[in-house]
C-alpha cells in the first residue's frame, strides 16, 4: 500500500499532479480499538473510541486523527471538526461514494481545515475526484503509485465548483 | 442548438484519452474485469450476451446533421451498419469491439458528442421534450436548463458514486412528453404569475421492478436556484439512499421508505445551507449565455397554403396517411413538426441502418435547418418543416423506408433489446414487437385506432417502459420458457400512471392475440372515434378487456397462473 498526499506547500486547488507525491514519511499509525492508544505520536482512532475518550484523547502529547465510518450521520462530525487534525473517511468499496459527500460537509458545513485521508478500497481512477471533493491524501490499495500521481492530470477543466474550487467554470472562463 | 466552447472540446477529448489508457490497462491485464467494471459503465460501454454495447450520449436527443453523418460512419466503421435509438433519447452500437472504443470516442468528440455517463451509477443524460423550442403549448423552452444541468452532472466529482443510476428529465409544456413522472428528478419549466421562470421539482419516480410516481416536492423553484436544489437531492440521496440492496437502491425506495415530508425536509435543509453558495446560484448572464445556443431558427414567411388540415384532405391518400400520424402544427405559421417513425415492418423498433442515418441528415440540412431530435418513443423528429415542403420531404423519407404513417399508433411499438442481445433479458422483445405489429398493421389500416401506446420491456428492469404503456407488455421467465404479461391503463404524460396486470401471462404464441382482442374489445366499446384507448380503459375499468381475453370466466380458463 502506498500513501499519495497532497504536497505541504501545494495549495488546495483543481487538482494537478505537480501538487502531490508519494508519501515515505507518514507520522500517522492507526490504532485499533483493542490497541492501547500509546503516550506520544500522531494517532488515528475510530469514532467511537473519539467519543468514548474524548476528553483523554485530547489530553495527550501528538495530533489526533479519527476514523470515519462512510455512514456516519453529518451532525456527528460537527465536534471532529474542530479537535481532529486528520479525518480518515473510509471507502469499504470503491463504489461506494458516501465519504464524497462527508467530505463535502466536513470542508463546507463544518468548515474543517485539517487533513483528510481516503481509506478502504481506494483506485486510482478515483484520486482527482476525492481531491476535487476535499480529500488531501490517499491510502492506494493497490497498483502503481506513479501511474497514480499521474492521473490527476486527466482532465484540466471542470465544470463545477467544489471543495477545491468555489467557482463554477461559467464565472472563472470567459464562454462563448 | 449548443455548440461545444474550448472547455467543453477540452472535457471529450481529455475523457477519449483517459478511457484510451484505462482500455490498456485491462488489456495489459493490469485491471481485473471487476476493476474495470465501474470504469466503462461509466463511460456506456456494457457486455451484452454477444459483445460489448456501447451507449452514445444525445443530450436531450438534439442532434445536428454533421453528427448524424458522424454516427452513421461509425455504424459503418466500427459497427455492423446501425445502431438503435433508446428510449432514452440515447444511441446504442451492438456490436463494437472493446479496442476500438477509445477510437469511437476521438471520433465521437470531434463532433461534440461523447458517451459520459451513459450508463453506471451516476446522473446519466439529460432527457426532454423532442418537440422543445417548437411546441405550440411551450411555456419555457427546457434545454438550456438540460444544457446547464449536463454541464453541471458531467464528471461531478462527489455524484459519481451514487448508490444507484440517476435520470433527470426536464419538460417546458404543461402536456408531459417528456415522462417527467417516471423520472428521478422530473423538472417542469414554467413561468410564475408575476413571469419569473421557475420549476416544478417532483423526485422519486421510476420505473423498473418498483414503478412510481414521482411526488412533487416544490411548486416553485426560482430558476437561480437550480443548481443548489439538485445538488441538494443528489447529497441527500448519495448519503441516504440504500445500498444493501440493488433493487432498493433507487431514490423512489428512499424517498417512499422516508415518506415524502420528511424527505422533502432533509432536501429543504440542505439547500438552505447552500442555496446562496457562489458556485451554485445560476445567474441571468449564464442563463442567457446558454440560451443563445437555442435561439429559434431563421424561418421564412410562407404561403397560405397548403395546410396541414388541406393535406389530410388531399388526393395524395397516402401523404394525407402520413401527415395525419406523423406531422403536428408548429408553433411557427407555415411549419410542421415531422415525426420519422423507426417502427417500420423492416426493423426492430428504434433501430436504424448507417444508410438511414445519411438520409436523415441530408433530410434534416434540406428540411430542418440541419437538426432532428430523438424522441423517448424510439422516433425521430424534424422540428421544422415547411409545410409547403411536406409533399417532397414525405417522398424521400419513404425511399428510406422512414415514412410509416403510424407515430402514436398502436404498431409504434417501444421495445427494448430483450433477449436477443440484453443478458439481464428474461424474454424476447424484438420478435413480439414484431408479431404484435404484423397482426394489427391490417387493423390499423382499416380503422382508425386513434393514439394507443403499445410497450415491451424484456424483463423487469423495464427498458421498454411497459408499466407506462397504455398496453405494456412484460416478458418473464417461467421454467425457462418465455411468457409474457399484459398491463393496461399505463400513461407517460401529465396524467401519468401505472398499468395495471390483466391477469396470468401468455406464451409467446398468444400474446399478439391478447393484444389483438383488447384493441378490438377497445373498439366495440368506444363511443366515438375520439374516446382514446386510455378514456375508454378509465371508463370501463380492466373487466371488459379480462372477459374479451381470457373468456368470461378467467378462473376456469388459466392455464398457468401468472
Amino acid at each position: 500500500m502506498a500513501l499519495i498526499r497532497r504536497r505541504a506547500s501545494a495549495p488546495r486547488r483543481e487538482p494537478r499532479a505537480a501538487d502531490f507525491e508519494i508519501a515515505s514519511d507518514d507520522s500517522w499509525l492507526s490504532i485499533a480499538d483493542d490497541a492501547s492508544v500509546p503516550a506520544t505520536g500522531d494517532v488515528i482512532v475510530s469514532l467511537a473510541r473519539f467519543m468514548a475518550e474524548s476528553e483523554a484523547l485530547l489530553a495527550r502529547e501528538g495530533r489526533l486523527g479519527v476514523r470515519v465510518p462512510n455512514d456516519t450521520l453529518p451532525e456527528l462530525l460537527a465536534p471532529l471538526a474542530t479537535s481532529a487534525t486528520l479525518i480518515a473517511l473510509d471507502f469499504p468499496t470503491h463504489r461506494d461514494g458516501r465519504a464524497y459527500s462527508l467530505a463535502r460537509w466536513l470542508r463546507s458545513r463544518f468548515g474543517f481545515r485539517g487533513e483528510i485521508r481516503a481509506t478502504g478500497k481506494v483506485v486510482r481512477d478515483q484520486l482527482a475526484n476525492l481531491a476535487r471533493v476535499g480529500f488531501d491524501s490517499f491510502e492506494l490499495a493497490r497498483g502503481s503509485a506513479e501511474l497514480a500521481l499521474a492521473s490527476f492530470d486527466d482532465f484540466t477543466v471542470h465544470y463545477q465548483a467544489t471543495s477545491d474550487q468555489p467557482l463554477p467554470l461559467w464565472k472563472r472562463a470567459a464562454r462563448a | 442548438m449548443y455548440r461545444y466552447d474550448e472547455h467543453d472540446r477540452r472535457i471529450v477529448v481529455e475523457r477519449a484519452r483517459q478511457f484510451r489508457t484505462q482500455v490498456a490497462r485491462r488489456i495489459s491485464g493490469e485491471l481485473t474485469e471487476e476493476e474495470f467494471r465501474p470504469l466503462r459503465l461509466q463511460n456506456g460501454l456494457y457486455i451484452q450476451l454477444h459483445a460489448y454495447m456501447l451507449r452514445i450520449a444525445i443530450p436531450y436527443g438534439l442532434l445536428s446533421a454533421t453528427q448524424i453523418r458522424k454516427l452513421a460512419d461509425i455504424t459503418r466503421k466500427y459497427d455492423r451498419g446501425y445502431g438503435h435509438f433508446t428510449t432514452r433519447q440515447n444511441l446504442q452500437l451492438n456490436w463494437p469491439r472493446l479496442e476500438d472504443v477509445p477510437t469511437i470516442l476521438d471520433e465521437l468528440a470531434s463532433v461534440e458528442m461523447h458517451a459520459i455517463q451513459t450508463s453506471g451509477n451516476c446522473v446519466r443524460n439529460v432527457t426532454s421534450d423532442p418537440f422543445a423550442g417548437v411546441a405550440r403549448d411551450e411555456d419555457v423552452d427546457p434545454r438550456p436548463y438540460c444544457e446547464i444541468l449536463r454541464q453541471y452532472s458531467t464528471f461531478h466529482p462527489e455524484f459519481a458514486t451514487l448508490p444507484r443510476k440517476f435520470k433527470i428529465a426536464v419538460t417546458g409544456s404543461k402536456n408531459d412528453r417528456a415522462a417527467i413522472a417516471v423520472h428521478d428528478i422530473g423538472l417542469r419549466v414554467l413561468k410564475n404569475d408575476a413571469g419569473e421562470i421557475g420549476f416544478e421539482v417532483y423526485v422519486g419516480g421510476g420505473q423498473g421492478r418498483t414503478p412510481m410516481i414521482a411526488p412533487r416536492i416544490r411548486a416553485f423553484l426560482p430558476e437561480r436556484d437550480l443548481l443548489a436544489y439538485t445538488e441538494a437531492i443528489l447529497r441527500i440521496y448519495n448519503q441516504l439512499g440504500r445500498r444493501d440492496n440493488l433493487y432498493k437502491a433507487r431514490i423512489k425506495i428512499l424517498v417512499h421508505e422516508t415518506g415524502v415530508p420528511e424527505f422533502t425536509r432533509l432536501v429543504e435543509e440542505e439547500f438552505a445551507r447552500i442555496a446562496s453558495d457562489e458556485g451554485l446560484v445560476l445567474t441571468p448572464d449564464e442563463i442567457a449565455r446558454v440560451t443563445r445556443h437555442f435561439e429559434p431558427a431563421s424561418y421564412e414567411t410562407t404561403p397560405a397554403t397548403p395546410t396541414l388540415e388541406g393535406l389530410t384532405l388531399g388526393k395524395d391518400r397516402t401523404l394525407a396517411r402520413f401527415v395525419e400520424a406523423n406531422v403536428l402544427p408548429h408553433r411557427v405559421a407555415g411549419y410542421a413538426i415531422v415525426q420519422i417513425s423507426l417502427k417500420s415492418e423492416r426493423l426492430p423498433p428504434g433501430d436504424v441502418t448507417h444508410v438511414q442515418l445519411d438520409a436523415v441528415a441530408d433530410l434534416a440540412d434540406r428540411f430542418s435547418f440541419g437538426r432532428a431530435v430523438v424522441t423517448h418513443r424510439q422516433n425521430l423528429v424534424l422540428t421544422d418543416v415547411k409545410i409547403a415542403a411536406l409533399a417532397a420531404l414525405h417522398a424521400d423519407l419513404a425511399k428510406h423506408d422512414l415514412a410509416t404513417p403510424n407515430v402514436g399508433r398502436v404498431t409504434d411499438i417501444v421495445a427494448c433489446p430483450g433477449l436477443d442481445y440484453c443478458d439481464l433479458a428474461n424474454a424476447r422483445s424484438i420478435p413480439v414487437a414484431a408479431d404484435v405489429a404484423s397482426r394489427l398493421r391490417t387493423l390499423e389500416q382499416e380503422q382508425d385506432l386513434g393514439p394507443i401506446t403499445l410497450n415491451i420491456s424484456g424483463c423487469i428492469n423495464a427498458c421498454g417502459h411497459h408499466h407506462v404503456g397504455n398496453l405494456g407488455i412484460l416478458g418473464i421467465d417461467k421454467l425457462g420458457e418465455e411468457f409474457y404479461q399484459l398491463t393496461l391503463g399505463g400513461d407517460h404524460t401529465e396524467t401519468a400512471a401505472v398499468g395495471k396486470i390483466l391477469g396470468r401471462a401468455f406464451a409467446a404464441d398468444e400474446i399478439a392475440g391478447a393484444v389483438e382482442k383488447t384493441v378490438r374489445t377497445y373498439l366495440a366499446l368506444r363511443t366515438s372515434r375520439d374516446e382514446t384507448f386510455l378514456a375508454v380503459y378509465r371508463r370501463v375499468g380492466p373487466t371488459p378487456f379480462k372477459e374479451a381475453v381470457y373468456g368470461a370466466h378467467p378462473a376456469s380458463s388459466q392455464r398457468t397462473a401468472a
